[in-house]
């Protein structure tokens, strides 16, 4: 066996022996190597990987929380959130695709068009991802669905809910909702944990203003997926927690009937209670149509919206800004009064036109009133008798009242449509303008017109503060607490008249707060509104009620627009025939009844003409529905405890 | 030394159940029944096509193992050039009747399997060499002449294999040939030589490459270039492991590959699978395993007299460990995704036949330690 080549085999073996062992060697490091890296993956980045894993796995699907419902004075509602049948499609669990729609066309009414939408959008989604074939489905197609479900493998019938109003009466003060867009989820941050895919929120109005409270707490599935994103198991689920309903001072029914009194029409109506300050109506028209809103808007309605001139998607009660016009004159008279410049029987001449400072000044009635007092100034609304009165006074000492009464600042709070308006004087115009006051400026501003611009809802407040005695009332339209301060007030003071404790410490004991210095004033104000609606002669004379239940007190406003020239006021022409968009808005302010105030109310009418044939007769009719519905609020009020 | 030679060649069955190296083969039983746990696992815990014929396989080629040990090893030595031939047909019957499957032709369609050429070659190229080193004297081993057969049979294959495409296999073919010759004695020297060439030729090599190969090594350069497309494998990978931590999440709870998130988890990644969910023990279990399965054929191959023997080992050994190493480099994020098989764990018949195969010849090294081949 000891071959010449065995000498040269152990050699050789040797060799193959030397090299294995480096080649072990080497083995020896990459299998260390090897296990490092498993130290460092699994033990010291363990943590890492786990997150990593977990956020591969687990997918949170949002649920839309219940919006609250909002609710009349009367509870009942006139927003809720109600259900929505709708149909659903997963194509992964249809067995013949084609056959299914020609079904469900025999059992819908679909179009072959939406039958091949339907079909694009299933080829390019995921065979598990839902498709909608209808929106919102009536009940009757909805059972019939489901009577014929065994039949349609693959449709699902889902309830889902959705804002629903029950009518556009109240369109404007409820606002609408609609879909989430990127701006609203980069300004208001309530919606950052909150913001579901299809979810609606409050764009204006209340519900803009409620929404935080009223879109309740989102909820979530939480789902383990798979790599492609289908759901293989739900993990977690969270129903979330529908939002807060809320109870407002407006009621339904008064909602409705202005509503449809101004159809057509581009008008404003609000209606306050004048002791606690509760908006009964606030209405704005021409109105939109709210439930168009929630499932995204037809793009032809909207473009109608935003092309009408009259504007519907304003809230006019809040956001319109007119210039007071005669309406003022009540605050102008009452600061007059209260600053001492007249006396009530103090009198001025009217002969139709006054000239002062270069400039002539005209009345309305260009053959002048005679002479004028403070009474027949309100009563005829004596333009003359007024640039007298504001002369003396001064535009300065007129702006303090006009702020006094709720001119110039903002009545509610958190609606962002709602506009402040202007109250003029001297360093307003110096702020603003950049320019001293002229006199004859002040002459304007003391019918109403110039820089003045008030919202119909301002005016309201004006007219009911003076209506409840002269007292501070908070508007509001949200009704979080009984307010009876003010009317528990009168109440102790007719029963205890010879009280004597006086009048400003006594009603400090009613959390009342007076706007004057002396209430006798006011009351010359509420009587001579008394006699421009009642007494012959008066603007809206024409539209008073003979039965003392009705009874109101008001002053007519035009608003003007264009000035006339000298020309057209010689030609005594008429706003009915001045182009529509020339014409003055008309103003009607008012207090009910008279004899005991109950409500206050403010109209206008965009290029209505003047306010006693335009404004008044609306106002009317809407003074009679409140005043009908008055015993069943105040029923309604003393049922409800001292706080809800 | 001066045992006849006829009581070596014709061991009693006794003789050579008893001389079977039961370490190693018990080794490869645990290995094996881990791999039924896993691809149990892929299959979602149920005996579904995967778990069932991966059990199968295992058992058969198992068997085929005791077959193969049972034979002498001078058989092995005899038959090499004739098994490399054999394997080199198939190849180049892939080539023309091969079956076509995700853009690489690699199988060959045998009715009752699938055959995958490539794996056996890794095989038939350490035969073939080691039967070709065993013969040449030392002295001839670094002459050109000596050389110019070893380069040609290992560079018909690769090329063979490398344009189905499948680089994987090829370069892993080809290590195995390269280590044969190292541990038979060729110049460090030649090996640097061919390496620089090798290099030099790199650029012309990468404009033959699919754009699938480039984007894999692009991919495997900066894994969060694309995190969807090409990346999407190593960092899935390493989120299962990173995710199994210490313990795993247990048997059956890997939510990486319950869940679809994890590529190829019966192939290349079953070890991620396994990692995930029975964590850093579990790794270092199977580890441990396939270190204690090398260091027996390395004994083997220590006690055998044969150069033939040795040279086969040896290779067979340090090829072994590189399938291994490649493939847990490869799903710990370590190398770029080149596609091989983890040997005996990962679902696949050619490959788990071609390791049996091997290994077989080991035992049959054992067994017939004192035979001299020729």
């Amino acid at each position: 066996m000891l071959s010449p080549g065995s000498g040269n085999t152990v050699i050789k073996s040797k060799l193959i022996g030397r090299r294995m062992f480096l080649i072990t060697a080497a083995k020896a490091v990459v299998m260390v190597g090897l296990v490092g890296r498993l130290i460092s993956l699994q033990i010291n980045q363990a943590t890492k990987y786990k997150s990593l894993s977990d956020k591969n796995r687990f997918r949170e699907w949002k649920l839309a929380p219940e919006r609250g419902a909002i609710k009349d004075f009367f509870d009942t509602k006139i927003a809720s959130t109600e259900p929505l049948y709708q149909l659903h499609l997963v194509p992964e669990n249809a067995k013949d695709l084609d056959n299914l729609f020609v079904r469900l066309k025999a059992i819908l009414n679909i179009t072959d068009r939406k039958v091949s939408y339907l079909k694009r959008v299933i080829k390019k989604q995921k065979p598990w991802e839902p498709v909608i074939v209808s929106e919102n489905l009536d009940w009757s197609d909805f059972s019939r669905i489901n009577l014929f479900l065994h039949e349609l493998e693959g449709v699902e019938p889902i309830v889902s809910v959705a804002r629903t109003y029950p009518d556009n009466s109240s369109a404007h003060i409820l606002g609408y909702v609609s879909q989430i867009s990127t701006k609203d989820l980069q300004t208001k941050e309530y919606l950052q944990d909150l913001a579901v895919p299809g979810m609606a929120i409050g764009k204006t109005g209340l519900e803009r203003k409620l929404d935080e409270q009223i879109i309740g707490k989102v909820g979530y599935q939480r789902y383990e997926v798979n790599a492609y994103g289908k759901r293989i198991r739900e993990i977690k689920i969270d129903q979330g927690q529908a939002g807060k309903s809320f109870k407002t001072t407006l009621d339904y029914e008064v909602q409705k009937f202005t509503n449809d009194l101004l159809k057509d029409k581009a008008a404003a109506v609000c209606v306050m209670d004048v002791y606690n300050g509760d908006i009964v109506s606030l209405v704005s028209s021409p109105t939109f149509e709210p439930n168009e809103f929630v499932h995204g808007l037809d793009k032809a309605y909207w473009n109608s919206l935003i092309k009408d001139d009259k504007k519907p998607l304003a809230n006019k009660a809040i956001s319109g800004l007119y210039p007071p016009g005669s309406t003022i004159k009540t605050i102008v008279a009452l600061s007059a009064l209260e600053n001492k410049i007249i006396r009530p029987l103090d009198t001025f001449r009217c002969k139709g036109k006054i000239e002062l400072y270069g400039e002539k000044f005209h009345c309305w009635e260009k053959e002048g009133h005679g002479i004028v007092n403070l009474r027949k100034g309100i009563q005829r609304s004596c333009d003359v008798y007024f640039y007298e009165v504001a002369r003396k006074l001064g535009v300065d000492r007129l702006s303090e009242t006009a702020k006094r009464f709720g001119l110039g600042k903002k009545v509610l709070s958190d609606f962002i449509e709602e506009r402040s308006g202007v109250v003029p004087n001297t360093k307003w115009k110096k702020k603003f303008i950049g320019q001293n006051w002229y006199l004859g400026e002040t002459l304007h501003s003391g019918i109403g017109q110039g820089y003045f611009q008030s919202t119909p809802l301002q005016l309201c407040l004006m007219t009911a503060q003076i209506a409840n005695g002269g007292f501070k009332i908070k508007p509001r339209i949200i009704f979080d607490e009984k307010n009876d301060h003010l009317r528990n007030y009168l109440k102790y003071k007719n029963e205890n008249p010879n009280e004597p404790l006086p009048t400003d410490l006594l009603v400090s004991n009613f959390n009342l707060k007076p706007l004057f210095k002396n209430q006798e004033h006011i009351n010359l104000i509420k009587d001579a509104m008394f006699s421009s609606s009642n007494e012959p002669g008066g603007t809206s004379y024409r539209h008073r009620f003979e039965n003392p239940k009705y009874t109101f007190a008001g002053k007519t406003g035009s608003s003007q627009i264009k000035r006339f020239t000298e020309a057209q006021r010689e030609a005594e022409v008429k706003q009915e025939s001045l182009p529509y968009k020339d014409r003055d808005h008309a103003l009607f302010v008012a207090f009910a009844p008279y004899k005991n105030p109950q409500y206050a109310i403010s109209v206008l009418v965009e290029h209505g003409g003047s306010g006693g044939k335009a404004a008044a007769p609306i106002a009317k009719k809407v003074i009679k529905k409140v005043l009908e519905r008055h015993e069943l609020r105040r029923s309604v009020n003393n049922q409800i405890g001292e706080s809800v | 030394m001066l045992q006849p030679r006829s009581i070596q060649s014709s061991l009693g069955i006794r003789d050579k159940i008893l001389s079977i190296d039961y370490i190693l083969v018990f080794s490869i039983l645990i290995l094996g029944i881990t791999s039924m746990f896993a691809m149990y696992s892929t299959d979602g815990g149920e005996f579904k096509y995967h778990t069932n014929s991966h059990i199968l396989r295992f058992f058969v080629f198992f068997g085929m193992f005791f077959v193969v040990s049972f034979i002498s090893i001078r058989f092995w030595h005899e038959t090499s050039y004739l098994i490399y031939i054999g394997v080199f047909i198939l190849l180049l019957g892939v080539k023309y009747f091969g079956l076509t499957s995700s853009g690489s032709k690699r199988w060959l369609d045998l009715y009752f399997m699938n055959l995958q050429p490539s794996e056996l070659m890794k095989i038939g190229l350490i035969l073939f060499l080691a039967k070709y080193y065993h013969r040449i004297s030392i002295e001839g081993v670094n002459s050109f002449r000596y050389l110019l057969l070893p380069i040609t049979v290992l560079v018909a294959p690769v090329i063979l294999v490398a344009t189905q495409p499948d680089l994987g296999t090829s370069i892993l073919i080809a290590a195995g040939g390269v280590i044969v010759a190292w541990l038979a004695g060729v110049r460090a020297k030649f090996f640097t030589i061919s390496g620089i060439a090798m290099l030099a030729l790199l650029p012309i090599a990468i404009s033959f490459l699919k754009p699938y190969q480039k984007s894999r090594i692009l991919t495997f350069l900066n894994p969060e270039r694309d995190p969807l497309g090409a990346g999407y494998q190593i960092i899935q990978s390493k989120i299962a492991i990173g995710s199994g931590g210490l313990f795993g999440k247990g048997f059956l709870n890997g939510s990486q590959s319950y869940l679809d998130y994890l590529p190829e988890k019966h192939t290349d990644f079953i070890f991620t699978l396994f990692s995930e969910e029975f964590g850093f023990f579990g790794s270092l279990f199977i580890l441990l395993l396939y270190a204690l399965i090398l260091s027996r054929i390395i004994r083997i191959g220590h006690m055998t007299r044969s150069n033939f023997g040795k040279l086969y080992c040896y290779s067979f050994a340090t090829a072994f460990f590189i399938y291994v190493a490649v493939n847990m480099m490869m799903v710990l994020g370590l190398l770029p995704i080149v596609g091989s098989p983890l040997p005996i764990m990962s679902y696949g018949g050619s490959s788990m036949m071609a390791i049996m195969f091997g290994l077989g010849i080991v035992m049959s090294c054992k067994i017939y330690k004192d035979v001299p081949v020729n």
